[in-house]
């Protein structure tokens, strides 16, 4: 079975937003919800560098972790996606997460932030795959299709990909083998480390020193 | 935890009969009310709690009901890249990657990925409308067609037909683009241009006196051939986001120099191996520097020089004087600096020199362009994979447009004006060239270049004595272009005012729609966008691609073929216009339009490019390579990707296109091809064709010059001729037989006779170095008519002031008032401008579109950290901009920033709607003002024009800043 992760390549990023607005028009996310969004590091000077940012679908999820309700769940492919019926819109989710990414569509003081929305891996939710529902609840559901994420097939240089991990990470290193440099996978030891601890882990070589 | 459950393959066309229809149906029409509500924006954000789309059936692919999967172009920028759409019930609905497309690979940028919004249209001009005491009415298309007609007419009675003013699009197709050249002509006038005028006309002008054709030499693909990259004034990583994918494959896998010339640390800069700062407005000096280098250490190609350069010599006087301490003087850039990029340029061959509007937009346009192309020349860069002078074109079908002639100096495909050109062309159209003449005030004006679209307004508010054309312009009729894109905007306002005529058809109203000036005499036509109909475009590199219909042009909006014909109609010459062209109910064919432009556009080779090849290719696009573009299977087999012109002769002679132009290389069956004979064979006793330098395979093996019937005489090859193109021959050259040229015979026989042989039509010469019939024949140095440095105004004046375009063109007495009167000291900041990702051109479209809207919410201004702490001004807080004529300003968000250098002021020029402070929201018809408004930088530029091409100078001008 796959591992389905997000990387993004911040030597190829251009900052374009092409993965911002095929997020928008693929889901028809409305104004304001930004699942996916493009963070650009030392802006104007020289090492400016750009990475595009959503939710990683991390392995030991903290969203699901602090979840009041319990509405996370994780799919065979490990893609962490949530239930809109159960989410109470609480936010715990929002400061749990390092990737800034749950969304809610109100900004009160008080009372309700609306469900919680968030990137889905292009997978949607818990509803029946590819139904009107799902679209209006989650958006589209590409991977059902067997299609990725249209944010990564969108790239205008193939900065973010999404795939499979192991896939992924061949490419990368590939990638940085034949350039000779590489700031590496951003968020990877963030995202995806696990219990047993993979060359992922806090304090690890990053990607393109161990090539 | 859960863990999903997936259904096995439940693929989106073959869902299970259960689901069938159980969305229910959706018409087109409660499709766009629904899609209407959706895009409003800010709104009711919280109504439905928890769902993503508003409406599911907004965009949602409908379970059960037919997807049908159409392939299109994107309609930004020139890189072309592919579109898929899937439609259902007439309405798109969801857009998928163009894996295919060898170009774009299934990419796309911020706006590529968003251009199915396009026929939601929440914005769009639904209706003709026309402004009665200053309030919009909508109207009907026959009401508003008849009126505009009755209108041109009367004008053209009282006034003559030069007292309109068409002002097309590079967002046409080709076919649009010719059909409204051939408008332009039957009507009488060569007052007809469009967006190249103001992007890249100075390239088109420049790359073609030094070479012979005005285009991308090699394509964006090619670059991943390149061992070193050297981008000048351009920013491909917003302009054309693409391209970079491209440009960074080449970085990476050839680990080639990627070298940024800019006054910006641009997006793309930020990629860059090296960046090279230099102040705006002194490119020559910097490309002179670099050849200084290269010439004192021998670094140049003599071989190559001496075989296919003319006048190389000259030049060196010229760069012999700019030493690295007089270069350092005038552009600020270091000695070592200019030492280390030169070498890279030199040694790591092939290299490619990109360029953009950085270089285009000035008041030295032209001779920039020809500067670095000499450079290319010197180092021997040109015709070969990898090198190049890679330019990067604005729009989706500039390139086109402006191959097919709309542009005042020229018929379709770079004939001209001259009297051999409209005959070919009344040949072509199989009307008489005495009815040609007719149409015209006078035989002169027939052949006298028109007034530029950066001075339309200077044709309206002229005195009559003071212009060279029977009366001032009275109407304009303005197709696909923003009424912000050129400088000195409140002369523009005042010659929108005084105009007696505004039309405007484009998807929106634009920003001429948006100026309270006008209160009556102006109409609003929904012109539909290129997806809501077919046809053909050419991207940078020079390949078309046929464009297939998405949905139907929605609301009352119509196609450009359909409203150029109900024009021409209504004006009185459809019949003779359009007599070769099938025209269904009230709507021409584009490809019968397109097998009309074949038959005729034979000198830049679009004559093999039928509808049949183009759609062919579109559909075998999988079968190309992705770097040399070529096809080695199927029934494409052999071809370039979209057929690159010049593609040679008739559709049926399989001419593959030519990927690289001028690469000797290859035979010219293969795409092989020299550098063009255009500027005679001789010149002060030196020969000015190749010497020991032919294509592949030629028959003649040294240079040689354009193939006329009197050269296929000489070389006994007349007799190769078919009996049936020789009648053809003789018929257009009657008893001047001889003069008969390969551009000019519509049998196509001397071309067949040329390949045949292995030769080029159009010949093979040198390219020039020395291009005598310029202004600057070898481009020199001229500081900006606002240059911050007034110093050096005297040592390096800009150009002396002329009389050109039927109008006066000031250079050199407006510089020196302006240092005279010490401009700079009220206004010491250099003023510059440029694009951003998210919109295009001058912006309404794409300000309109949410999903971009969202991205760039603010007009702004870019100040450097320094100059900001100095005046006092905080990010994010409003500053006006002011600018050196008619007290003209602007307030725009400071964002504080050393991406520009102290100094200098950046701001972007997509933004109209607000003027000096002031929203014009509300003067947009009800529900068509684009999401977000600002301040059009144009507001606040200033006077000034390149000599050869009247392109305006955007791109140096002085401001002061002050906190708002």
């Amino acid at each position: 079975m796959a591992r389905m992760k997000f990387l993004c390549d911040a030597e190829r990023c251009i900052e374009c937003n092409a993965c911002v607005t095929a997020c928008k028009n693929e889901h028809e996310v409305p104004w304001g919800i930004n699942r996916r969004r493009v963070v650009t590091l030392n802006d104007g000077r020289p090492g400016e560098r750009s990475i595009s940012m959503a939710c990683m679908h991390c392995t030991d999820a903290p969203c699901a972790a602090v979840c009041p309700v319990d509405c996370f769940y994780q799919t065979a492919d490990g893609v962490v996606l949530h239930s809109k019926d159960l989410c109470i819109g609480c936010g715990y989710c929002f400061y749990a997460c390092p990737f800034g990414a749950p969304q809610y569509p109100q900004a009160t003081n008080f009372g309700s932030r609306g469900k919680m929305d968030k990137c889905t891996f292009c997978a949607a939710g818990p509803e029946q795959d590819n139904t009107p529902e799902e679209y209006q609840k989650y958006g589209s559901n590409r991977l059902a299709e067997g299609k990725l994420p249209l944010c990564a097939e969108m790239c205008s240089t193939r900065a973010l990909m999404a795939g499979d991990g192991d896939e992924l990470a061949d490419i990368y290193k590939e990638r940085v083998v034949r350039r000779g440099y590489g700031s590496g996978a951003w968020g990877w030891s963030t995202a995806y480390r696990d219990r047993q601890g993979d060359s992922f882990r806090p304090g690890s070589p990053s990607i393109e020193q161990q090539t | 935890m859960l863990t999903k459950r997936r259904a096995d393959a439940p693929a989106r066309r073959s869902l299970s009969p259960a689901l069938a229809g159980a969305g229910g149906g959706m018409d087109r029409r409660s499709f766009l009310r629904n899609s209407g509500l959706a895009a409003g924006g800010l709104a009711a954000l919280g109504a439905l709690p928890g769902t993503v789309a508003r409406r599911a059936e907004a965009a949602a692919i409908q379970p059960g009901i037919e997807t049908v999967t159409r392939k299109n172009i994107c309609t930004h920028c020139s890189v072309g890249c592919t579109v898929i759409a899937e439609v259902q019930n007439g309405v798109w609905v969801q857009q998928e990657p163009g894996w295919e497309s060898p170009i774009s690979q299934g990419t796309h940028c911020a706006k590529g990925a968003s251009v199915r919004e396009l026929t939601h249209g929440s914005r769009r001009l639904r209706y003709p409308m026309k402004l009665v005491d200053g309030e919009w009415r909508r109207i009907g298309w026959d009401q508003a067609i008849e009126e505009i007609g009755n209108e041109l007419l009367d004008i053209r009675q009282k006034s003559g037909p030069e007292s309109v003013f068409w002002l097309g699009s590079a967002k046409f197709s080709n076919e649009g683009a010719y059909l409204y050249r051939k408008l332009a002509a039957f009507w009488g006038t060569n007052n007809v241009d469009h967006q190249a005028r103001i992007c890249h006309s100075t390239t088109v002008a420049g790359v073609a006196n030094t070479w012979g054709y005005g285009a991308m030499t090699n394509s964006y693909n090619d670059i991943q051939n390149s061992k070193a990259l050297m981008i000048v004034g351009g920013n491909p990583a917003e302009a054309h986001p693409v391209s970079m994918q491209h440009m960074l494959r080449g970085k990476e896998r050839n680990r080639a120099p990627f070298i940024v010339v800019d006054p910006r640390f641009t997006r793309t800069a930020a990629h860059a191996t090296e960046y090279v700062r230099i102040r705006p407005g002194t490119d020559i000096p910097f490309v002179w520097g670099m050849l200084w280098h290269i010439f004192e250490n021998g670094w140049e190609d003599k071989e190559y020089i001496r075989q296919r350069v003319y006048g190389m010599d000259e030049v060196r006087a010229e760069v012999k004087k700019w030493t690295p301490e007089a270069v350092e003087r005038v552009t600020g850039v270091p000695p070592d600096q200019v030492r280390r990029v030169a070498e890279t340029m030199a040694k790591n061959k092939p290299s490619t020199m990109i360029w953009c509007m950085g270089i285009t937009q000035h008041t030295t346009g032209t001779a920039n362009v020809r500067a670095l192309s000499i450079f290319q020349l010197a180092v021997g860069n040109i015709g070969v994979e990898g090198g190049g002078a890679n330019i990067y074109r604005g729009h989706c079908n500039v390139q086109g447009a402006t191959d097919f002639g709309l542009d005042v100096t020229s018929l379709p495909a770079y004939y001209g004006l001259a009297e051999g050109a409209w005959k070919h062309w009344a040949r072509v159209w199989d009307v008489p060239y005495d009815y040609m003449i007719s149409r015209f005030a006078s035989k002169e004006l027939m052949e006298t270049k028109g007034i530029p679209t950066t001075r339309w307004f200077d044709g309206v508010l002229a005195k009559k004595e003071e212009i060279q054309q029977p009366d001032t312009l009275k109407a304009m009729i303005v197709f696909g272009h923003g009424g912000n894109t050129v400088t000195r905007m409140p002369d523009m306002l005042a010659g929108l005012e005084r105009l007696r005529l505004l039309v405007v058809a484009d998807p929106h109203p634009t920003t001429f729609a948006s100026f309270a000036q006008r209160r009556n005499g102006t109409y609003l036509l929904p012109a539909c966008t290129q997806f809501e109909t077919d046809g053909s475009r050419t991207c940078s590199n020079r390949s078309m691609q046929w464009g297939e219909k998405v949905v139907e042009p929605i609301f009352e909006s119509r196609d450009d073929y359909t409203i150029i014909y109900m024009l021409a109609r209504k004006l009185g010459f459809a019949n003779e216009m359009f007599k070769h062209i099938t025209v269904e109910g009230i709507r021409p064919v584009p490809e019968d339009i397109l097998r009309e432009m074949n038959k005729g556009a034979l000198a830049v080779g679009y004559t093999g490019q039928s509808p049949e090849r183009l759609k062919l290719h579109m559909k075998y696009q999988a079968n190309f390579d992705k770097i040399s573009m070529r096809a080695s299977s199927g029934p494409v087999a052999g071809d370039y990707y979209g057929l690159p012109w010049p593609c040679w002769g008739t559709p049926e002679m399989r001419h593959p296109g030519t990927a690289v132009l001028y690469d000797t290389s290859k035979h010219v069956m293969d795409g092989g091809s020299t550098f063009r004979a255009r500027f005679g064979v001789e010149r002060n006793g030196q020969t000015l064709l190749a010497e020991g330098s032919y294509s592949k395979g030629s028959e003649l093996t040294d240079g040689y010059p354009e193939f006329t019937m009197a050269m296929l005489k000489k070389l006994g090859w007349d007799k190769d001729l078919l009996p049936e193109e020789l009648a053809v021959i003789q018929a257009i050259g009657g008893d001047k037989i001889d003069d008969v040229s390969w551009q000019t015979d519509l049998s196509m026989g001397i071309v067949r006779v040329a390949l045949k042989h292995g030769c080029v039509p159009h010949g093979n010469a040198k390219a020039r170095a020395v291009a005598w019939n310029l202004p600057d024949p070898v481009p020199v140095h001229r500081e900006p008519i606002y240059s911050p440095r007034p110093e050096l105004v005297r040592e390096f004046p800009a150009i002396e002031d002329k009389r050109d375009f039927r109008l006066p063109m000031l250079a050199r007495s407006v510089q020196f008032q302006v240092t005279d009167r010490n401009i700079q000291r009220d206004f010491p900041m250099i003023l510059t401008s440029g694009r951003l990702v998210e919109y295009e051109g001058g912006g309404e479209e794409t300000r309109s579109n949410p999903w971009l809207a969202e991205l760039q919410q603010d007009m702004f201004a870019e100040i450097n950290t320094e100059d900001a702490r100095r005046l006092g001004i905080e990010n994010g807080k409003l500053v006006w901009v002011y600018g050196p004529e008619n007290r003209s300003k602007a307030r725009v968000m400071a964002l504080v920033t050393d991406r520009v250098a102290a100094g200098v002021v950046f701001m972007p020029f997509h933004f109209s709607g607000v003027w000096q402070g002031q929203s014009l929201r509300g003067n947009y018809p009800e529900g068509t003002d684009p999401i977000v408004l600002g301040e059009a930088v144009n507001g606040v530029t200033t006077y000034g024009y390149d000599p050869v091409t009247a392109m305006q100078e955007t791109k140096v001008t002085l401001c002061r800043v002050e906190p708002a």
